[in-house]
C-alpha cells in the first residue's frame, strides 16, 4: 500500500471516529426518530440543514438514498401548512406534487408548497452521503455498480470513502472494481512517477471503456514522457485484447448463424441427401413450425417460458404430418425424376404459403421470447453473449447429435440408409420402402418443424420466413456434400462465420452475395460438395 | 445456307414444327387487328382495342418469348435454368438505362447529368458504367452482351466441370439470388429498391402515345415469331440433333467425340440472349424495371408456363405462357387470394398428369382420333 492512500485512511479513520463520538453524543442526548428528524430538515437554515443531514445518516434508514437523491436533484419540497415532505416532479412537462413516503399525487396548490433549499456545500455532502450510501450497501452487485460508476468520474470525498471501504470489502468482484478505481485515480494523479507508471500498467490489464478511454487522455497530454509511454504501451495492449475478443465475438455470431442454418438445412440434408427428393417446401415447413409456436403462445399466454417446451414436439409433428401428406400424396409418384419433385414441392410450397397468410393474414407476427432465454451473459466489459443465440446454438447440436443417433442407432435409420443405397435390393429384402420414404420425409420435415421454432425466436414470423432459408439451405447442403450428415454441419458453421467475417468489411449485403458466389465457384471445382459419397452408393 | 434451309422445311403435321407455320400467321392477324383496333377505330367502337390491352398484350408476347429461351435449353437439352429471370432483368435494365438518359432534365430535379435517384443520393457524377447509354446502339448491345457474357462465364464454368441435373438448378437460383440482393442496393447505381422508373421518350416517340406501344407490340410479335422460327431450325439442324442427343444421355454424346459441353455453353448463351430481347422489349412497355424482377419466384413461374403448354415444343412454351399470363390477370382480379393457390395447384397437377403437357396432350389426342403417318411409322418400326 502506498503512502498517499494511506494518508486517505489515517484521515479518514479519524474522521470515523469524530462520526462516531457525535453519534453516540446525539444518542446519549436524545434519540431522534427519522420522522422527527425529516420535519426538523423543513425548519432549519440553510446553515443548520447539514447538521442535520448528518444526523439522519446516522439513522441508516431505507428512505435516505431517495431523500438525498431527491435533495439533490432540487425536489424536495414540504407543505407549508403541515411540514410534510413532498416531491416535485415532472410528467411529460407538467409538474406533479407527490407525498415522499407514498408517492402518491397531492392536490395541494403550488405557492404552498416550498423548496428545500440546497447550496454548493451541501451538494458535496449529499453526492459524497449517496456514494457512501451506494457504496455500504448490503447487496453485492448495488455496491459493484456503485464503484463502476464512479470510473467515469470521482471526487475527493467519494474517493476517501472507497479507499477506506477496500479494507472491509469481502466480495472479490466488488475487490476487483475498487482497485480499478484506485488504480485509475492514481494513474491520473500520483505524484510519484514509479507509482503511477505501476499503476497505468496494472491498468492494461483491464478492458473498461472508461479505462481505455483515461489512457487515451494521459497518453495524449501528459507532460511526462515516461508516463505518456506507459500509457501509450498500456493502450497497444488493451486494443490487442479488444482486437482478439471481437473476433471471438464475430467467431461466435458466425456460430450463431450456422446453428440455424444447420437446423434449417438438416431436415433437407435427409430429404435431398438420403432420399433424392428435392423439396421445394422445406421453407414452408420451417414456417409452419414457427407458426405452431405462435400458436401455441396463442393458448397459453399465460404461460410464455414453458410454450417454447410445448412447442417443440408440437412443431415436430405438424410438420412430420404434412411432410407425410406432401410424401404420399405427390413425391411418391415423382420418383427418379428430381426436377419434376422439384416443380411440385414449389407448387405446394405456393399454397403452404398462401394457406398461412388466408389463415393469419399477410402481416409478420411475434413471437415472445421465453424469460430465461433473454438477457445475455457478459464475459467481460467488451464481449456479451446474448442468451437466445446460446441456446440455439446448442439445441441445433443436440439435434444433430438425436439425428445422428436415429440414423445410426435405430432400425428406422438402418432401413433408411439401406433404401437410399439400393431400392430394389432393400425391397427385395423385405423392406417396406413406401413406409420408409414416407417416414424419412416426415422426420426430415419434422427437424424444419423444429427449425421453424428455433427461427421465431430471432425474426418475425412471417408466411416469406420459409422463403428467405431455403436458398441457403440449399446451399449448405451441396457445399457440404450431399448424403453425408457430417458435411452439413461442417458447411453450415463454415459458410455461418465466413458470412460473419466478411460481413464487417463489406457489409451484410455484399457478404451474403460473396459467399454465394464462392460457393458457386466452389461447386465448379468439386461438383459432389466437401464430402463427397464414395463407393457404389454414389450414383 | 443448311440453316436457311431448314428453316422454311416444316415438317409433317404432327410435330412440334408443323404449328408454327400456322401460328405465326396468327399471330400477325391478332397484332393487325390490334393495331387497327386501337388507333383507326374510335373508343366506342365494336372493334375498338383499348391502349391498356394493347400494353398487355405486349408484356403476354414478352413472358411468350421468355418462356420460348426456358424451353430451348431445358425441353431440348435438359437443362432446368431457375435463373432466366436474371438474364430477363439484366436485359431489361439495359433497356432501362438507356430510357432513364432519355428523360434528361425532365425528372424531378431537372437535373440533365444525373438521373433523380442518383441527385437524391447526392452522386457527383455518373458511375462509369453508366456511360455511352445516352446512345441506343450502345444500350442495345450492352442490354444483349451483358446476359450473354454472364451466361457464357457460368455456362462455361458449370458445364466443364459437369455440374448438372438439381445442382444446376440450385445453382442457376443461387445466381439470380445473389443479382436480386446486389441490385437492392442503392450503392449499386440501378436505382436500388424502386429501379428505374418515369421514363419519358423512346428514340424521340413519347412512350405515352398510342402509336408508339402499338409499334413496340408490333416489334415484340415480329421478333417473338422470328426467334421461334430460328429456335426451330436450330433445334432441326445438326447442332439441334447434337443437342437432344445430349438431353437423352450425355454421356455416349460425349464417348461418340462431341464436346458437349460447348453444345451446352453455346445453346445457354442463346437462351440467355433471347430472354434479354424479351427484358428489353418489356421495360418499355411496362415502364418500369425494378430488383422484385430477380425473385426467384419468378424464374420457377417461366419453368411452370413451358411445362404447362408442353417442353419440348417451342410454340407450346409459347402458347403455355400467354395461357398462364391470362388466367393470371383474370384471376387476380377476381379473387386476388386464389391465384398464388392456383399456381400452386398448376405446378403439381401438371407434373403428376401432364408430363407432356397441354401440347402433348393434343398431340396424343389426336393420335388416337387420326393416326398421322409418324405414327404409323412408329407402330410399323
Amino acid at each position: 500500500m502506498n503512502r498517499y492512500r494511506c494518508h486517505y485512511l489515517l484521515s479518514n479513520s479519524l474522521k470515523l471516529l469524530f462520526g462516531f463520538l457525535l453519534f453516540v453524543f446525539s444518542s446519549f442526548s436524545y434519540s431522534q426518530t427519522i420522522a422527527e428528524l425529516h420535519h426538523e430538515l423543513t425548519n432549519v437554515t440553510l446553515s443548520k440543514t447539514k447538521s442535520v443531514l448528518e444526523k439522519i445518516v446516522q439513522t441508516d434508514d431505507e428512505t435516505n438514498l431517495h431523500l438525498f437523491e431527491t435533495m439533490l436533484a432540487g425536489n424536495l419540497y414540504f407543505d407549508t401548512s403541515d411540514h410534510s415532505l413532498l416531491v416535485l416532479e415532472k410528467v411529460d412537462g407538467v409538474e406533479q406534487i407527490k407525498d415522499f413516503y407514498s408517492a402518491e399525487v397531492r392536490a395541494i396548490d403550488r405557492s404552498d408548497a416550498k423548496k428545500i433549499r440546497v447550496n454548493n456545500a451541501l451538494r458535496t455532502y449529499l453526492r459524497a452521503s449517496i456514494a457512501r450510501i451506494q457504496l455500504t450497501a448490503k447487496d453485492d452487485t448495488v455496491r459493484k455498480e456503485a464503484v463502476e460508476s464512479l470510473y467515469k468520474k470521482v471526487d475527493k470525498t467519494t474517493f476517501a470513502t472507497v479507499v477506506e471501504l477496500r479494507s472491509q470489502e469481502t466480495n472479490k468482484a466488488v475487490q476487483s472494481a475498487m482497485d480499478l478505481l484506485i488504480d485509475m485515480n492514481d494513474a491520473q494523479f500520483n505524484k510519484n512517477e514509479q507509482q503511477r507508471i505501476a499503476a497505468i500498467n496494472r491498468l492494461a490489464k483491464s478492458l473498461e471503456p472508461a479505462v481505455r478511454n483515461m489512457l487515451v487522455t494521459i497518453a495524449n497530454q501528459t507532460e511526462v514522457p515516461k508516463v505518456a509511454a506507459a500509457a501509450t504501451q498500456a493502450l497497444q495492449t488493451i486494443e490487442a485484447k479488444i482486437g482478439f475478443y471481437n473476433k471471438l465475438d464475430t467467431v461466435f455470431f458466425g456460430l450463431s448463424l450456422g446453428s440455424i442454418l444447420l437446423l434449417a438445412s438438416i431436415g433437407l440434408a435427409i430429404t435431398f441427401g438420403v432420399m433424392g427428393v428435392i423439396n421445394m417446401a422445406h421453407g414452408e415447413m420451417i414456417m409452419l413450425g414457427a407458426y405452431t409456436t405462435y400458436v401455441v403462445q396463442l393458448l397459453m399466454p399465460n404461460h410464455i417460458d414453458q410454450s417454447i417446451i410445448v412447442a417443440i414436439p408440437l412443431a415436430f409433428t405438424v410438420s412430420a404430418l404434412v411432410g407425410i401428406v406432401i410424401e404420399r400424396g405427390v413425391i411418391q409418384f415423382l420418383h427418379g425424376r428430381p426436377l419434376e419433385t422439384l416443380l411440385a414441392t414449389f407448387g405446394i410450397s405456393l399454397i403452404l404459403q398462401q394457406l398461412v397468410r388466408s389463415i393469419f393474414s399477410p402481416l409478420n407476427r411475434q413471437v415472445n421470447t421465453p424469460s430465461w432465454m433473454s438477457g445475455s451473459v457478459e464475459i467481460n466489459p467488451v464481449l456479451f453473449i446474448t442468451l437466445n443465440r446460446l441456446y440455439i446454438f446448442f439445441f441445433a447440436l443436440i439435434v444433430f447429435a438425436a439425428l445422428l443417433v436415429i440414423l445410426r442407432k435405430t432400425s428406422l435409420g438402418l432401413n433408411v440408409r439401406a433404401v437410399s443405397q439400393n431400392r430394389n435390393m432393400a425391397r427385395a429384402l423385405g423392406i417396406k420402402t413406401a413406409r420408409v420414404d414416407a417416414l424419412t420425409f416426415g422426420l426430415g420435415s419434422g427437424i424444419a418443424g423444429i427449425a421453424g421454432v428455433a427461427l421465431s425466436q430471432l425474426t418475425n414470423v412471417g408466411p416469406n420466413l420459409g422463403q428467405s432459408y431455403i436458398i441457403d439451405s440449399f446451399m449448405v447442403v451441396v457445399f457440404g456434400g450431399v448424403g453425408n450428415l457430417f458435411g452439413t454441419l461442417v458447411a453450415a458453421f463454415t459458410l455461418g462465420i465466413a458470412n460473419k467475417l466478411f460481413e464487417p468489411m463489406v457489409g451484410a449485403v455484399l457478404s451474403s452475395i460473396l459467399v454465394l458466389v464462392f460457393i458457386i465457384l466452389f461447386i465448379q471445382k468439386r461438383p459432389k460438395g466437401l464430402f463427397p459419397q464414395k463407393g457404389r452408393a454414389a450414383e | 445456307m443448311k440453316l436457311f434451309s431448314s428453316i422454311f422445311n416444316f415438317k409433317r403435321s404432327g410435330e412440334p414444327g408443323a404449328v408454327i407455320v400456322p401460328f405465326v400467321a396468327l399471330l400477325f392477324v391478332v397484332t393487325l387487328f390490334a393495331a387497327l383496333g386501337n388507333l383507326v377505330f374510335p373508343e366506342g367502337s365494336v372493334l375498338h382495342v383499348s391502349t391498356y390491352s394493347i400494353t398487355l398484350l405486349g408484356k403476354y408476347l414478352c413472358y411468350a418469348m421468355l418462356a420460348l429461351a426456358v424451353d430451348v435449353v431445358w425441353g431440348y437439352c435438359g437443362i432446368l435454368s431457375l435463373g432466366h429471370a436474371a438474364f430477363f432483368a439484366l436485359g431489361g435494365y439495359g433497356m432501362g438505362m438507356y430510357l432513364m438518359r432519355q428523360i434528361g432534365d425532365r425528372g424531378v430535379y431537372g437535373n440533365a447529368l444525373l438521373p433523380d435517384f442518383m441527385v437524391f443520393l447526392n452522386w457527383e457524377s455518373l458511375p462509369w458504367y453508366w456511360f455511352g447509354f445516352d446512345h441506343f446502339g450502345f444500350a442495345m448491345l450492352m442490354a444483349l452482351l451483358v446476359p450473354a457474357l454472364l451466361a457464357f462465364v457460368f455456362g462455361w464454368l458449370a458445364f466443364r466441370s459437369r455440374v448438372t441435373g438439381v445442382y444446376l438448378s440450385i445453382m442457376t437460383q443461387a445466381l439470380t439470388y445473389a443479382l436480386m440482393l446486389a441490385f437492392f442496393r442503392n450503392e449499386m447505381g440501378f436505382g436500388g429498391n424502386n429501379g428505374l422508373t418515369d421514363f419519358k421518350d423512346i428514340l424521340g416517340f413519347s412512350l405515352q402515345s398510342d402509336t408508339t406501344r402499338v409499334v413496340l407490340l408490333a416489334i415484340t410479335s415480329l421478333l417473338l415469331s422470328l426467334l421461334l422460327i430460328l429456335s426451330h431450325a436450330i433445334m432441326k439442324s445438326r447442332f439441334g440433333k447434337v443437342i437432344v442427343a445430349v438431353r437423352d444421355s450425355e454421356s455416349r454424346a460425349r464417348f461418340l467425340g462431341y464436346r458437349t459441353e460447348r453444345y451446352k455453353v453455346w445453346l445457354f448463351v442463346y437462351s440467355a440472349v433471347i430472354a434479354a430481347i424479351a427484358g428489353v422489349l418489356y421495360v418499355p412497355q411496362i415502364g418500369i424495371i425494378n430488383p422484385g424482377e430477380f425473385t426467384p419466384i419468378n424464374s420457377i413461374e417461366i419453368v411452370i408456363w413451358v411445362a404447362i403448354g408442353g417442353r419440348g415444343t417451342l410454340v407450346g412454351a409459347v402458347l403455355g405462357a400467354l395461357l398462364v399470363n391470362y388466367a393470371k390477370t383474370r384471376l387476380t382480379a377476381i379473387f386476388p387470394e386464389a391465384w398464388l393457390f392456383a399456381l400452386g395447384a398448376l405446378f403439381v397437377v401438371v407434373t403428376l398428369f401432364l408430363p407432356k403437357g397441354l401440347f402433348g396432350l393434343a398431340g396424343s389426342i389426336r393420335k388416337k382420333l387420326l393416326p398421322s403417318p409418324a405414327a404409323v411409322k412408329e407402330v410399323k418400326s
